[in-house]
């Protein structure tokens, strides 16, 4: 660990870019900051910074005696990138879930049903449990006592430079040539990896005489980052790992993609995973150029585009059920938005889809169907992503198909379903908010003043409801751009004849002074009492703490979630980078027009954030009004029938929260394993 | 979240200890009481006599049972006092006035508010446990013939007790804890109603012992946070708080307590006068010297009214600022509470609850264009509380809802 420590203290300067960073489109060449201020590059402490998805470094972070061997050999395994825990715990937990059922059901809303991102093969990586690689190890380390140089060069896509990379990469070991960007981002380790494989067949056969230039040169291994260019060009990434060979170059590359483990929703700076999804998208998308730096990894599309094209490929669909293809280009559109709306708009496309079923022969329909929901929910995502509320209802469906007796004939379990549909629309959606509603009523007192953001259907519901019954209260809509909701929702009040204050946040200290109740909607509510929610609604409910004013979240149980999110970065929502930097109505304010290409200027409009529980006096959902610490016994009791199992669960919160850890730059596996507990053990022991 | 009650650490106290030793000491001061009704509290009781169904909708009802319980104390009152320490109560005491109560149960015109009542006279008895008794005697004195009838008077039996006075929180919480305890069980799919009923009374039975040994349960979870050499401040009079300090005692600790003056009824004299006779060392402040005698505190004790859904408490006026007070200087704040205090509800702020009101005694004549404050309660949020003694087990406040929502959904 100490290793990996210096190693990120080395790396560490460049990656903490927050919030716009515009990468460097034109780094030095031959200048080498890491030869020139860091002692560690000409120390001969041996840098271990294993690269994530690099199976050889899973190995590495188990506690095995030959580790120490290894670091005695120094620099040999030379895995380029940030040390990810998650491969560690997943490689050395023994994961017994077969692939099949693994993809289907497993983690939240955001990776099962991204099937159609994933290659199906790689969730056999899963499988791959630790006694398998060390058997595979044994001969390996034996083997290792010739050194190889394993050079990768060059992503796929780095076209044209193929043949050049062998020379290329040899310049770049002896110059060390200066990363950019240290923090190796996913995209980085995993075109590295990709590199890795790529270069073993020809590296093979030159290894021992590069590796005998090198390790002369220097034990180090210079860690070589190429600059990150903007997305549509072709990236090239050049990386030099001196490895022993001990992590076998003769290892077929497919072996070691299966042993992968899956990201636990797909990460969009990863290029090749990027580039597969494509090839089974429905929608093309094409992706937006200039993006912020610490949001690669979520999907950016320019706007507009899609919708023709997708129109026109309609009758060459046939996998896609109509209402299916009907809701996805709503969302697309824009046309459907709203948690709620959205969920029960994809249920009602389910339902239908599954009325007009018809298992084909020789097909079971509990396999057949599941796989045909996936293949819709992949559809949806590409469309847009899924809401963890949304994720919560597919999980409910899916488990509910996988729970059909056996003995059902098809139109009876059709019918099951689709009547299982219908109770969880009413139970969990329509009859929840009307919970919701009488609950908090009654905290509208004669008097008040209520402050809302943006548009909530629950909280719209909650105003009227208490203005029909009589109350008198003043409301004040606080909106932002570029949406503005709230000007649906005001006009909507202001007809019934509220009475209202419109005010954009910009204007939220001066205003709050007179509020006393803050209501908020949420898009979800985390199990450590995160709310999860539109832009805009931390900044609402942090002002609202400063003034000792209550905020109280209302949310329906269903859009609860066991993770545990601490920042808004890892997992959000892009929207159309065009919103923000156009002002509609306003001709002369069009100081950024045609600039959005430019490649000093990255755009960020996020759909989302995280406003911590702090800020949060109180959640009201269909159970009750409830402390923010009490969310993980609503989760228990909410997802209890809709999670199968412990370990299903376990692996879903394991993996996510341990690139959590990752991401937040905790390099440190005890923080990794620390936040994993607080993650999972809240919610599972009482799960069965 | 009855079931897993902490009961059993008194069971371990009897067998360390002879119960009736136990039994006898704790009985003493509130057999006093009992035996000396305070004769001034006429003029109070006046204005909402316990057995008027309908009080004075301006004053609380709760409070005035608690003030003639447990306020004042006044020259004649000690005088009383001292005289009733001379002769030994005996513990039969409890018995008759149980049979007294029974006649008037099997009278055709059973009344619940006039069964309470009775119940609530008793001193030691905490207001939720006199309705717990109250309505198992509904079911006991029921001629229901099915379940369903039985059921629907229990919950007019409970609705009347609640709304007879609504600002009891404890009250309040016991009727729908009793509801919920005795109601949710398979008793229900009994198919002889008699066997069903005798069930249910079994379990009212069972659910109003578990409340009266709850006072007991906590006093002995609490003494691992009271050692040697401790000061600790408590606020008001509190019967839980009471037993605690004197089970501290009796198991010869050290320890010295600051008692709050407890205006308007003063309850803090009432306490320091229960202390001082079991010979702890107690110091009386007014209200406000809180925070100026803070740092000599090590711990703060105070009971509660309620305990709501966040964590926090309701509790007598001034626990909010002494609270605050106690955070600020980083010193423990402790609840002692018996669990069918726990209530759903979930204030948001002060004025987030029914407001308790009480007469407030100047000495003076004060104009009529002066206005008063004259709530009898606060709430402290859960922020401020350290650490929650309750017959379920020593809680963080967080675990208050956890429990209610087990409880109820």
């Amino acid at each position: 660990m100490e290793a990996r420590r210096a190693s990120r203290t080395v790396s560490d300067p460049k990656v903490r870019h927050v919030g716009f960073f515009t990468p460097d489109p034109n780094p030095q060449p031959g200048w080498n900051p890491l030869a020139a201020d860091s002692p560690v590059s000409n120390s001969l402490s041996p840098v271990m910074i294993p690269p994530p998805r690099q199976p050889s470094d899973r190995t590495a972070a188990v506690p095995v005696p030959e580790t120490g061997v290894r670091r005695q050999t120094g620099a040999d395994q030379v895995p380029v990138g940030s040390y990810n825990p998650s491969e560690s715990l997943l490689g050395s937990s023994p994961v017994p879930s077969s692939p099949s059922s693994r993809v289907g059901l497993v983690d939240g809303e955001f990776s099962e049903e991204s099937n159609g991102w994933f290659r199906r093969s790689e969730s056999g990586k899963y499988a791959a449990s630790l006694p398998d690689t060390m058997v595979e190890r044994a001969p390996e380390n034996s083997a290792s006592a010739a050194p190889v140089v394993l050079e990768s060069k060059k992503s796929v896509e780095a076209t044209g430079k193929g043949g050049k990379a062998v020379v290329e990469e040899q310049n770049e070991v002896q110059s060390s040539s200066k990363p950019l960007k240290a923090k190796t981002t996913k995209a980085e380790r995993r075109a590295l990896q990709e590199a890795q494989r790529a270069a073993k067949a020809s590296g093979k056969a030159e290894g021992n005489k590069s590796a005998a230039v090198s390790q002369g040169a220097a034990p180090v291994k210079p860690v070589k980052q190429p600059s990150q260019k903007k997305d549509g060009s072709p990236v090239s990434v050049s990386v030099s790992v001196v490895s022993f060979d001990k992590k076998g170059g003769d290892r077929p590359p497919e072996k070691e993609r299966k042993k992968d483990v899956p990201a636990p929703r797909m990460q969009f700076d990863d290029k090749n995973r990027v580039q597969k999804a494509k090839k089974h998208a429905v929608v093309k998308q094409t992706e937006a150029r200039n993006r912020v730096e610490l949001f690669r990894h979520l999907p950016q599309y320019e706007h507009g585009t899609q919708l023709p094209d997708l129109e026109s490929k309609f009758f060459q669909l046939d996998p896609v059920h109509p209402a299916i293809y009907k809701v996805g280009l709503q969302y697309l559109a824009g046309d459907i938005s709203g948690g709620n709306a959205r969920c029960i708009a994809m249920l009602q496309a389910f339902k239908e889809a599954i009325e007009d079923y018809s298992t084909p022969q020789e097909k079971t329909l509990v396999r057949d169907l599941t796989a045909k929901i996936s293949s819709y929910v992949s559809f949806f995502i590409e469309c847009r992503p899924l809401s963890i509320g949304m994720g919560n209802a597919v999980r409910f469906l899916k488990t509910r198909i996988s729970d059909l007796p056996l003995t059902l004939s098809e139109s009876e379990a059709k019918a099951a379903l689709c009547s299982d549909i219908e109770h969880f629309i009413n139970e969990k959606i329509i009859l929840a908010d009307k919970v919701i509603v009488r609950h908090a009523v009654t905290k509208i007192r004669d008097g008040d003043v209520l402050l809302t953001y943006g548009s909530s259907c629950v909280v719209e519901m909650i105003l009227l409801y208490a203005h029909e019954m009589g109350k008198q209260f003043r409301v004040v809509v606080v909106d932002s751009r570029p949406k503005l909701e709230g000007q649906a929702l005001l006009r909507r009040l202001v007809a019934k004849g509220l009475s209202c204050t419109y005010s954009h946040i910009n204007a939220l200290s001066y205003i709050m002074h007179e509020v006393t109740k803050v209501f908020l909607g949420a898009a979800s509510v985390l199990s450590n009492g995160t709310v999860y929610s539109r832009v805009g609604t931390a900044s609402v409910a942090m002002v609202a703490n400063a003034f000792h004013v209550p905020v109280l979240i209302c949310c329906e149980a269903y859009k609860f979630h066991e993770r545990v999110q601490l920042d808004s970065i890892c997992f959000n929502e892009l929207g159309d980078p065009d919103a923000i930097a156009k002002v509609s109505g306003r001709m002369d304010v069009n100081y950024l027009n045609n600039w959005a290409n430019k490649e000093n200027l990255q755009l960020l409009n996020l759909m989302y954030d995280a406003t911590p529980s702090d800020y949060i006096s109180m959640i009201v959902t269909d159970y009750g009004m409830i402390p923010p610490t009490s969310v993980p016994v609503i989760v228990r009791r909410e997802l209890e029938p809709i999670l199968q199992s412990n370990i299903f669960t376990l692996s879903g919160a394991l993996s996510w929260e341990t690139i959590r850890g990752d991401e937040m730059g905790c390099s440190d596996l005890g923080l990794g394993m620390k936040l994993c507990s607080h993650g999972t053990h809240r919610v599972l022991p009482d799960v069965d | 979240m009855w079931w897993r009650s902490a009961s059993f650490i008194l069971d371990q106290r009897h067998v360390e200890d002879p119960p009736n030793d136990v039994a006898s000491s704790s009985k003493e001061p509130d057999t006093l009481s009992t035996l000396s009704p305070p004769q001034t509290y006429s003029s109070f009781m006046a204005a909402a006599d316990p057995f008027n169904p309908i009080p004075n909708p301006k004053i609380s009802a709760y409070y005035q049972t608690r003030a003639a319980h447990t306020a004042v104390v006044t020259s004649d009152w000690l005088a009383q006092a001292q005289a009733a320490v001379g002769h030994h109560p005996d513990d039969s005491q409890a018995p008759q006035t149980q049979l007294l109560a029974s006649p008037s149960a099997s009278g055709k015109s059973f009344c619940v508010i006039n069964e309470f009542n009775n119940w609530r006279k008793q001193p030691d008895l905490a207001e939720a446990v006199a309705a717990i008794r109250a309505l198992a005697a509904v079911i006991r004195a029921s001629e229901a013939t099915t379940m369903m009838e039985l059921e629907i008077e229990l919950k007019k039996a409970s609705d009347s007790l609640k709304s007879w006075d609504t600002t009891s929180i404890s009250l309040t919480a016991g009727c729908d804890l009793f509801m919920r305890y005795v109601t949710r069980t398979s008793a229900l799919e009994y198919e002889d109603f008699n066997s069903a009923r005798s069930r249910l009374i079994e379990r009212a039975e069972k659910f109003g012992e578990i409340s009266c040994k709850a006072r007991r349960i906590i006093a002995m979870l609490s003494q691992d946070f009271i050692f040697d050499g401790c000061t600790i401040l408590v606020h008001g009079f509190s019967r839980v708080v009471l037993e605690v300090l004197k089970t501290a005692a009796q198991n010869k600790k050290l320890f010295r307590v600051f008692c709050t003056e407890g205006r308007p009824d003063r309850t803090g004299l009432r306490l320091s006068n229960e202390l001082a006779k079991l010979d702890v060392p107690v110091k009386l402040l007014i209200d406000s010297a809180v925070a100026y005698t803070m740092d000599e505190v090590d711990m703060v004790f105070v009971g509660a009214d309620g305990v709501v859904e966040s964590g926090g408490i309701i509790n007598m006026m001034g626990t909010y600022q002494i609270a605050l007070v106690a955070h600020s200087m980083n010193k423990p704040v402790y609840v002692a509470a018996e669990s069918y205090k726990f209530a759903r509800l979930y204030p948001l702020d002060q004025k987030d609850m029914a407001p308790a009101l009480r007469p407030i005694d100047f000495g003076v004549p004060i104009p009529s264009k002066v206005e008063v404050e004259r709530s009898a309660r606060d709430y402290t949020p859960p922020q401020y509380l350290t650490l929650l003694f309750t017959d379920l087990g020593v809680l963080t406040p967080s675990v208050v809802s956890d429990e209610l929502i087990q409880l109820y959904l």
